[in-house]
């Protein structure tokens, strides 16, 4: 593996990081009307991977399902960067430059760097969770914000926007099983035009359509005995998400107030300046004043941003796991609303046969002018038929169940490590930026003092000061 | 600014001067004022207190009277007497100061604090009857007589001493100064235009001054109040953070106890703001002093600008009277007057009644010179001591100024202090989530 190993955990490499090695292969992009911008694959023959011993079975996976300490085995590294707007005659767009270091034998090569647009990751983020019902994928940045952006493509908005898919990818790239996906990989490697294609495939339309048709069945028909666990599960959810749909908002207004502070902080200091172009005595103390703000001022302007760049994105990222942890628990509720259905389904069936052996069928039989004997049979046989189907099709039902159930239930422990991880990162940066402000505002303020009083021989609190006033000595 | 809430020392001088003390006291420097405030006793605006009572239409109102305290410091060993009290409304304090202004004009009188309340910021009340409004105007209150009473001369004013010691008469006793007629007078001549033909350069570069340091100060007033509006919203809204981390702490296992104790002191963080803005209220009552200030200091200007014009006047006047003898005594007109066209018209006068108008002249010119050397008398007086007055001013209002600034400093450094703790310790409970 050649060049820097990115660390995607933190915000990405920018393009002038690019090592020189690479920048004889850079992109050359074609630019035409109608047509995506192209982008070559920066192959880089390396010959030195080694075989990182992974599952690729799904089932096989949940049964060997461990926590990995991901700082320590990493074997694949993206970085998300780069955003560049695409003007087409019908429409205008932003791609963003994935980049892709991995030693994974699945991987043909150890680099790969494709654009995508934000269209490509909801693609993703469909197909994974479709694979994966009941695993919690990481949520992606919202299509559109409906307050506070009006223009879609504002540089801060794409550089949120970017980010998040940064983080997108990378949660992906650490989940131990959605990472082997193969859409995951097509997603990382493939040219635009096989990206197309590859979309192409895949469960049809109408096979998509009989899905929604019983998924919505499912939602309407209930659970009927749904584990303690996740029930649980649910109302934690619940609380969770109102929690930190608050936390979200307080914290966004917590940073429109910073910012009208900081506005009136900005007309303050020049007072003080144009206060002592009529003064003698008090110039320097005055100056030194609005100077103090001014640099407090700017300390603010830098905490307000960490703020907006590590909190406020923080909190809205988990708004948005919330509702994809509701989602995740619904489709968790079908299928077993599936599974309970068609027990329902095999205990009528079984019913009608009991019916059946006690003859009290036969007389619809011989209103059809059947033999009674045979039509007997015959609906035995068929409902004899049905029945095994039925079982057949529980058994599978169950073991899917069964493996709904056990992948929620580790995905579920690997999302709260994840949370708490994550919220108590970003609570602790903002609180350390904050003393970090306060710090800088005390030593500019303590440097003023010094200046004043080293003028000044007198020390001491403002009741002394207020007692030499009364009666006034030269100092 | 003199202020504070503890008992503050204070000098009243000697009731009894001497012609020669009061020469003296006027001609005081600075180092020598540290002398003639003898500290004789102590005053202080100790409370504030609610009464009703009919006013002059004979409507009941309510308003608010302060209890005056004075004690002499020089007791004798081992007694504590009582201090002696009495109680003062607001228009009392600014009926005194009315009666210092016209009886010293060349002296900047210390002013009193508002009578409304402005500059407000959201949360502070602008009522008159809000305890924290009348809490502060008692301590303005006790500022302004600490300030009259280490006045070198303002300290040695009958009319002041009387308004400490005696509650009841004292009214009578300032309207029988007779000073309402000048009052009267200096109220018209402050509002009055007139242009004076040769400025005192000092005065008008004075006045210029402090119609600046009003402008100045008002807008850093203004500025000030809405920065704290601002800073209050901040602080405030952490709050909820604390709220909020209560209710999500009861689901949360691990991340439980991190969380709510974070939550304390995000509670904490938004409590601090009212004693740091409660704080930040004495700085801007020291800036408002000097708004105020300013506009005694305009007044002496104003009174120095009539002073000039008065004499400007009577100079004019005085040479417009020589110049119609001169013509009267030689005949030859060059003033245009109508008697002289009159006469020219209906003929000369008599040589007696020409003997009597040059004798009534003369009168007038004599007088007139007397009166333009009485006001040339006056004003140079009256230059010589606002100029005292005014050095003492500007020596004090750089220092309290100055002092005022550093305080302001400090309070900053004890902000950021407070919000260094409660952030570390915030951390702390965060790392521990």
């Amino acid at each position: 593996m050649s060049g820097i190993i990115a660390d995607p955990t933190d915000s990405c490499t920018p393009a002038q990081e690019i090592p020189a090695d690479l920048s004889g292969q850079m992109l050359e992009l074609d630019e035409d009307d109608d047509l995506e911008v192209f982008s070559k694959d920066t192959t880089l023959t390396d010959g030195s991977f080694f075989n990182a011993s992974m599952p690729t079975s799904p089932a096989s996976m949940i049964n060997q399902y461990k926590f990995e300490e991901e700082a320590d085995d990493k074997d694949i590294f993206i970085t998300v960067d780069n955003p560049e707007s695409h003007v087409t005659a019908i429409e205008t767009f932003i791609t963003y430059r994935v980049l892709t270091k991995t030693t994974r034998s699945e991987f043909d090569s150890c680099e790969y760097e494709v654009r995508r647009r934000y269209q490509d990751f909801l693609w993703l983020k469909g197909r994974l969770e479709e694979a994966h019902p009941t695993l919690i994928v990481h949520p992606l940045p919202e299509k559109f914000v409906v307050k506070g952006m009006v223009e879609r493509f504002n540089d801060d908005f794409i550089e949120t926007r970017r980010k998040a898919l940064h983080k997108f990818l990378n949660r992906v790239a650490d989940h131990p099983i959605l990472s082997c996906s193969e859409d995951f990989k097509v997603f990382l490697t493939a040219q635009a035009w096989e990206l197309t294609s590859h979309k192409k495939q895949g469960p049809g339309f109408l096979s998509r359509m009989g899905e929604t048709v019983r998924a919505v069945a499912a939602t309407v028909r209930g659970v009927k005995n749904r584990p303690e666990e996740f029930t649980a599960i649910q109302e934690y959810v619940d609380t969770f998400s109102q929690k930190i749909t608050s936390l979200d908002k307080v914290t966004q207004r917590i940073l429109k107030e910073q910012k009208e502070y900081l506005d009136e902080l900005k007309e303050y200091g020049p007072v003080y300046t144009l206060w002592s172009g009529s003064e003698e005595e008090l110039v320097e103390p005055l100056k030194g004043v609005a100077s103090c703000i001014e640099r407090c001022c700017r300390e603010k302007e830098e905490q307000i941003s960490h703020l907006s760049e590590t909190l406020v994105p923080s909190l809205h990222e988990y708004v948005l796991c919330a509702e994809t942890l509701k989602s995740v628990l619904r489709r968790r509720d079908n299928i077993q609303a599936d599974y309970e259905a068609k027990n329902d389904m095999l205990a009528n069936k079984k019913t009608d046969r009991e019916v059946e052996y006690k003859d009290l069928g036969f007389v619809f039989g011989s209103f059809l002018g059947k033999n009674p004997e045979e039509a007997k049979q015959q609906r035995q046989q068929r409902l004899d038929g049905e029945i095994e189907e039925l079982k057949e099709e529980i058994d599978k039902l169950e073991d899917k169940v069964e493996c709904a159930n056990n992948a929620l239930k580790v995905d579920w422990a690997r999302w709260q490590k994840n949370m708490s991880g994550d919220i108590r990162g970003a609570f602790l940066s903002t609180a350390e930026k904050n003393i970090d402000y306060y710090e800088k505002c005390l030593a500019v303020w303590e440097s003023f003092l010094l200046s004043q009083r080293s003028e000044h021989s007198v020390e001491g609190t403002r009741e002394q000061q207020t007692a030499k006033d009364a009666c006034p000595q030269d100092t | 600014m003199a202020d504070c809430d503890s008992e503050e020392i204070a000098v009243i001088g000697n009731t009894d001067l001497t012609a020669a003390e009061l020469e003296n006291n006027k001609n005081n420097t600075m180092a020598e004022a540290g002398t003639t405030l003898l500290r004789r006793m102590e005053i202080s605006v100790a409370e504030a207190e609610k009464r009703t009572g009919k006013n002059a239409v004979n409507m009941q109102e309510t308003y608010t009277v302060y209890l005056v305290e004075t004690r002499p410091i020089d007791a004798a060993e081992g007694q504590n007497p009582a201090p002696d009290s009495l109680w003062r409304r607001y228009s009392e304090f600014e009926l005194l100061r009315n009666y210092l202004l016209v009886t010293y004009p060349f002296i900047v009188v210390p002013p009193l604090p508002e009578k409304r309340a402005e500059f407000v910021w959201h949360k502070l009340s602008a009522d008159n009857m809000d305890p924290d409004f009348v809490e502060r105007r008692r301590a303005g209150l006790e500022n302004f007589l600490l300030r009259v009473a280490s006045h070198p001369i303002l300290s040695n004013d009958k009319i002041f001493h009387h308004f400490l010691a005696e509650e009841h008469g004292w009214k009578e006793a300032v309207f029988e100064t007779g000073f309402q007629a000048k009052a009267d007078s200096r109220l018209k001549a402050l509002n009055a235009t007139f242009r004076v033909k040769n400025p005192d350069k000092r005065f008008t570069e004075l006045k210029h001054y402090s119609d600046e340091l009003q402008s100045v100060t008002s807008q850093l007033l203004r500025v000030r109040a809405r920065v704290a509006d601002r800073l209050y919203g901040v602080y405030k809204v952490h709050g909820n953070y604390g709220r909020v981390f209560s209710e999500w702490s009861a689901i949360e296992k691990e991340m439980g106890d991190g969380l709510q104790s974070a939550g304390h002191h995000m509670d904490a963080y938004a409590t601090s703001v009212d004693d740091i803005l409660e704080e930040e209220e004495h700085y801007a009552d020291q800036l408002k002093e000097y708004l105020f200030y300013a506009e005694a200091l305009r007044a002496v200007c104003r009174k120095h600008e009539l002073m000039q014009y008065e004499l400007e006047t009577a100079a004019q006047d005085l040479a417009s009277k020589k110049q119609q003898r001169e013509e009267l005594a030689t005949g030859t007109i060059r003033t245009f007057s109508l008697k002289g066209m009159t006469s020219k018209l209906f003929g000369q006068e008599t040589p007696e009644q020409r003997e009597a108008k040059l004798s009534v002249l003369e009168e007038q010119i004599a007088e007139g010179e007397e009166l333009v050397k009485e006001k040339n008398a006056e004003c140079e007086e009256y230059v010589k001591n606002a100029w005292v007055d005014i050095e003492r001013f500007k020596e004090q209002k750089d220092r309290d100024l100055k002092e005022a600034l550093i305080s302001y400093a400090i309070m900053q450094i004890s902000v950021c202090k407070k919000g260094i703790q409660v952030w570390t310790n915030a951390k702390e409970c965060f790392s521990k989530m």
